[in-house]
């Protein structure tokens, strides 16, 4: 508020915009909180539905609330199958992808944000085309080379396509943040003595951490989520299952095992809700910051 | 566009280049006049990272030989699929595989469902695309216009959607949505009304469930991205006397446009390639293939009907669409004069 108009039309103006706005504020957050709430909703009705007994899931009166909550879907669910396991599975795979793919995102990124050499451009360009392959469309030709490498029924077959599926798109996020850090102080630690590989890991990596994390949430949630390599390369070896192949066991579209289903999506997603909120500040300036750079 | 332009957002500190200039000793060029706007062959400073050699391709080494190992050789595995008779007989060896020519692509273009399934794709990733933007946008808007506590229970359970791993949310939304046991139907009266039964009505619930695990994304990223403009410019619209929907369209609308493609080209890439809630949500494709889309129609060519080459031949497809989208984005990118 620094116009050159006098103080007091300042004031009427401020006045006259508070009347105005006030209710529409009201009006604004009222209406945020429904959204949030109808947005909310069917992660409720998910971990409601996960401890409802099985009479009131399977009832033509579905009620909001359950007064007797019950832990029998989830023992079922543990119970019938090797659910554990499966969980441990999907947690190796997408541990593995995030672990491995950042540090392979963060040496290409710092490549080509702090180098200038020949084909920089071209293979940035093919970074961002990479990126559009639908992974998808390979699943066929990766098939046959899994099968070639021994990798078919094995966590192998999940991790190494994830990993280089989600690295075009971590370099392309991470060249902000690589970008983001002054050169000056890549000056000051050569005139200090200090080594390149040393500079790299002891002073570049802890200032590109934030920017790994708000990358790593897309590799740990393709490689949890993986429905479709979980689906097409464990073939017979259930043992080498992963959670989304475990779920749709009960999951039968004639007869679906409500109750089971819930509890099972309630277990594969709280790990990847506890992610969320554990990084999600570095996620909202991550995005902002690779969006913007 | 150009070093200079990008120089500020790297390091804040004003004029930075005149202090960077004399360390360079190794690099004749450039030092003496600063870097123009455009398009300079050699850059003119380089920091002592920067004068590489051979480093920068051992940095790239990992990253190239998997993404060429695992994503480049696949691409030329799936061409060359595509020209194959492939199925089940040459999988196992039983008979020699054999050169097809374009037969897979004429086999694929004569079948009327293929451009069924296409035009499918194309409506439904369209709708999502379209659904997806306006509600992010929107919401981004309105989490600008409230204060602490709403923004944060908005902001939750956005997160919230957005971790929902894709068949868990395909299988609430159609446990939400059942004919017998869902609340959905019992408080819009609905009786037993199927969801899944109805083409149109099967892909509008498809389309509700992709929208709400990736409206967040555009959401938070657009929510950002007007966060990041300067609050002084949109005081001195104000002032001037421009109204609201001034501000938004003069204003912050051009400012945030290179976000905005981001976030479009990227839920055209997601939505086009929707797989697992079509599978899940329509129990792999619908009644009679009606909600097939070509991913999910390439999946069940190749491993339920073992028509590799056919599979492929679809694969084919899709990438060249979303190749083309690629293209579009490029030049989008060009046109803003973002330096890669």
């Amino acid at each position: 508020m620094t116009s050159t108009d006098s103080v007091r039309s300042g004031f009427v103006r401020d006045l006259v915009r508070r009347s105005v706005r006030r209710p529409w504020r009201l009006a604004a957050e009222v209406s945020a909180l429904l959204i949030a709430a109808v947005v909310a909703f069917p992660l409720y009705w998910m971990v409601l539905s996960a401890f409802k007994p099985a009479g009131e899931i399977e009832s033509s009166e579905p009620r909001p609330w359950t007064l007797s909550p019950s832990l029998d879907s989830f023992r079922r669910v543990f119970g019938q199958q090797e659910f554990g396991r499966y969980f441990l599975n999907s947690l190796v795979v997408a541990v593995t992808v995030v672990a491995v793919s950042a540090l392979i995102a963060f040496l290409a990124a710092t490549a080509v944000t702090r180098f200038r050499f020949r084909f920089r451009t071209t293979l940035l360009i093919m970074f961002l085309v990479a990126q559009m392959v639908p992974v998808e469309a390979l699943t066929i030709p990766l098939f046959f080379q899994m099968r070639d490498f021994g990798q078919l029924n094995t966590l192998g077959a999940l991790i190494l396509p994830h990993i280089a599926f989600s690295l075009p798109f971590a370099i392309w996020m991470l060249r902000g943040f690589v970008k983001a850090v002054p050169e000056a102080l890549e000056e000051a630690a050569h005139i200090d003595g200090a080594s390149r590989t040393r500079f790299l890991w002891q002073i570049l990596f802890p200032l590109v951490f934030p920017g790994l994390v708000a990358t790593s949430v897309f590799s740990f949630i393709s490689a949890w989520n993986d429905f479709l390599f979980a689906k097409s390369f464990i073939i017979s070896d259930t043992s080498q299952s992963t959670l989304p192949m475990a779920l749709l066991v009960f999951y039968k579209p004639d007869d679906p095992d409500w109750g089971g289903v819930m509890a099972g999506s309630t277990v594969m997603t709280i790990p990847v809700l506890i992610f969320f909120v554990l990084v999600q500040r570095r996620l909202v300036s991550g995005l902002g910051g690779a969006v913007k750079d | 566009m150009s070093r200079m332009t990008d120089r500020p957002l790297a390091v804040s500190a004003p004029g930075p280049a005149p202090a960077a200039g004399p360390v360079t000793k190794g690099s004749p060029a450039g030092t003496a006049q600063a870097p123009r706007p455009g398009r300079g062959p050699s850059a003119g400073r380089r920091s002592p990272l920067a004068r590489g050699g051979w480093t920068p391709w051992l940095y790239l080494a990992p990253a190239l030989v998997v993404i060429g190992g695992l994503l480049v050789y696949p691409v030329y595995q799936l061409g060359l699929i595509s020209f194959l008779e492939y199925t089940q007989a040459q999988v196992s060896g039983g008979e020699p595989t054999s050169f097809e020519g374009f037969g897979n692509y004429a086999a694929l273009f004569r079948d009327e469902q293929f451009w069924q399934v296409l035009l499918a794709t194309v409506v439904f990733a369209g709708a999502c695309v379209v659904s997806t933007l306006a509600v992010g946008c929107a919401l981004a808007v309105l989490l600008t216009r409230v204060r602490a506590l709403p923004r944060l229970a908005l902001m939750l359970a956005a997160l919230g959607a957005w971790a929902t791993p894709a068949v868990t949310g395909s299988t609430v939304w159609l446990l939400l949505f059942d004919p017998d046991f869902g609340p959905v139907n019992r408080v819009l009266g609905l009786g037993d009304h199927s969801w899944t039964y109805g083409r149109y009505s099967a892909f509008a619930l498809v389309l509700l469930e992709v929208v709400w695990c990736s409206f967040p994304f555009v959401m938070v990223t657009v929510y950002a991205g007007i966060r990041a403009v300067p609050s002084e410019v949109l005081e001195a619209a104000s002032l001037d006397g421009a109204s609201q929907w001034r501000i938004w369209r003069s204003v912050l609308a051009p400012m945030l446009r290179p976000i905005l493609v981001v976030v479009t080209i990227q839920s055209v890439i997601w939505d086009f390639k929707v797989f697992t809630q079509i599978y899940v949500m329509t129990n792999g494709g619908g009644i009679a293939g009606q909600n097939l889309v070509l991913n999910v129609y390439a999946y069940q060519k190749a491993f339920a009907s073992s028509q590799y080459g056919l599979g492929s031949a679809i694969g084919v497809v899709m990438l060249l669409i979303l190749l083309a989208v690629t293209l579009v984005y490029l030049r989008l990118l060009r046109r803003q004069g973002e330096e890669l």
